[in-house]
């Protein structure tokens, strides 16, 4: 019983964004196949969907090397972002002092850093989990330092009257306080993760989604470039996806909290 | 007391020579806490830090006693500095002048206004926190308030999130978590206070009975007449700012206290002088509430 209200909530939560896709598809078949006639300019979903199939080992070998990147930049930005907003919230001068150079880090464009990176680094792994991480830290950082921040006065003198030391208000209080942004800065961030990878391979790389992306548009394969596209929205969404999935798990008690927030609205 | 030192001392070695007489009695004779002459000062809001002439005195010369066994009320009239007492008795604040002395452990148990439970941990995680902050292994920790529950009301939620709880049952485990700290006083500041009346009442009727039951020694700050002639052993009245005790009331009513006590002609007079201590006098009631 409870699974199928699950799968009913699912369906009407999930119909409106499929049915569009559903006419967005069709109407761009029409278009390929009754207007333009020239899969050079634009392919049709079906010949992209069938010439990716048949190019799926390929396109799965350069696959695993784009998710390696997204997976060691992410890991190098969640680092640094716990590390410096910890160090922003256990200090007002860090605060101060690395705030103004985060938003600086953010106006810097990906576009230029990409090939500078590849000129000091080569074409190896590392310029791409540089970039990747560049691309997702902020987001992380910003809502951990804000979510730390946001901790209650009161709830932080209980703390102190029970003799915890600012290490155990830290651990106690303030890191389970700010999960739920950071889960928020999570989905941001997360979304900028295979993008940046994608942006750096294509800057110059030996393997990867970008490079290939790059090498079909050269070859004027749009099929096969529309079918990367769609591999790469698909992972992204998949790690968007596991973002909710992983807050559920980490943050149980969240659930309770909506459900009261409603049962008082 | 003389000069700006301020000594927390370990009180308990005095009081060898008369053990085992006064086991019997919640109103034992060595006071749990002991509070003298405390003086507390703010910089005025805008004035910097110019002259001593500038300051802002809340507290001024404030003593207190409370026996070991006893519940003592603190009123006073809002703004009194109610909250710098609490402050200071938590041991958040230092004062200018005077000393605090706890019996036993040498610190408080501090139950805040909101019940502060933290949502990400359940019921029973919550009631641990002092003990593990103290450095108790959560297991043992888990152990050693396990019994409590049932008392607390809250037997069968130990795994629940404070957001499954109604607000008298959060008071409740707030209260349970400042209980296990194990600390020979309980400091609570008006616990119940964002209660509706009914579950105020109920819960005020819970704590005489609990309280009778464990002995507990309880500094209850409030500004609630009733409720503090009601629960109280004794109830001390502060001054407007700055602070001291203007007066001690013994509320010698009979215990067991239920809500037969609120009907007694004992408990109105009382709540009369109280009211009275606090400047209100008769005829004037609809002016202070």
């Amino acid at each position: 019983m409870n699974i199928s209200a699950n799968v009913f909530r699912v369906l009407r939560t999930a119909w409106p964004p499929v049915l569009l896709a559903a006419v967005l598809i069709v109407g761009w078949q029409l278009l390929a196949d009754e207007v333009i006639h020239d899969a050079q300019v634009l392919p049709s979903p079906t010949s992209v969907v069938s010439a990716g199939w048949d190019q799926r080992s390929t396109i799965w070998s350069e696959t695993l090397p784009t998710l390696r990147e997204t997976e060691l930049g992410f890991a190098l930005s969640f680092a640094v972002s716990w590390l410096i907003a910890g160090a922003m919230d256990f200090s007002a001068v860090v605060r101060r002092a690395v705030y103004p150079l985060l938003v600086t880090s953010q106006t810097v464009p990906v576009v230029a850093l990409a090939p500078m990176f590849v000129v000091v680094f080569g074409f190896t792994l590392l310029p791409k989990v540089l970039l990747v991480a560049l691309a997702t830290f902020f987001p992380l950082t910003a809502s951990l330092a804000e979510g730390f921040a946001t901790v209650n006065g009161e709830a932080s003198r209980l703390l102190r009257s029970m003799g915890a030391s600012r290490w155990q208000e830290f651990w106690r209080i303030r890191v389970p306080g700010a999960l739920p942004f950071f889960f928020t800065g999570l989905r941001v961030s997360i979304t900028y993760a295979i993008g940046g990878a994608i942006f750096a391979e294509y800057a110059g790389a030996e393997h990867g989604l970008g490079l290939y992306l790059n090498q079909m548009q050269q070859v004027f394969r749009l099929d096969l470039v529309f079918a990367t596209v769609i591999v790469v929205a698909a992972l992204s969404v998949a790690l968007f996806a596991a973002t909710y999935l992983l807050e559920r798990w980490l943050t149980p008690w969240r659930r309770f909290e909506r459900a009261e927030k409603e049962s008082a609205a | 007391m003389s000069g700006s030192e301020t000594t927390v001392l370990s009180g308990g070695a005095d009081v060898t020579g008369e053990a085992g007489t006064t086991d019997t009695t919640n109103v034992a004779a060595r006071p749990a806490l002991e509070v003298t002459g405390l003086v507390q000062e703010f910089a005025r809001p805008g004035a910097g830090r110019r002259s001593k002439a500038e300051k802002l005195r809340v507290l001024d010369g404030l003593s207190l006693t409370v026996r070991e066994g006893e519940f003592a009320a603190v009123i006073g009239p809002s703004g009194s500095g109610k909250s710098t007492l609490l402050n200071i008795l938590a041991g958040l604040d230092k004062p200018v002048e005077g000393t605090v002395s706890v019996g036993g452990s040498g610190a408080v148990a501090y139950m805040p206004q909101k019940d502060l439970l933290f949502p990400w941990r359940t019921v029973e995680d919550n009631a641990i926190l002092g003990l593990e902050v103290a450095g108790t292994p959560k297991k043992q920790a888990r152990e050693q308030v396990a019994p409590l529950f049932d008392e607390f009301g809250l037997g069968g939620f130990e795994h629940s999130y404070p957001a499954q709880l109604s607000g008298g049952m959060r008071q409740r485990a707030a209260l349970l978590r400042t209980v296990a700290m194990n600390r020979p006083v309980l400091l609570l500041d008006e616990p119940f206070g964002a209660l509706d009346s009914l579950t105020r009442t109920q819960l005020q009727l819970w704590l005489a009975e609990t309280r009778q039951r464990h002995g507990w020694t309880i500094v209850l700050v409030t500004h609630d007449i009733r409720e503090a002639v009601f629960l109280a052993d004794s109830v001390h009245v502060l001054s407007p700012r700055p602070a001291r005790v203007t007066r001690r009331f013994e509320i010698d009513l009979p215990r067991p206290r239920t809500a037969d006590t609120f009907g007694l002609p004992e408990f109105a007079q009382l709540e009369r002088e109280l009211l009275e201590a606090l400047g209100v006098h008769a005829g004037e009631r609809a002016a202070a509430a």
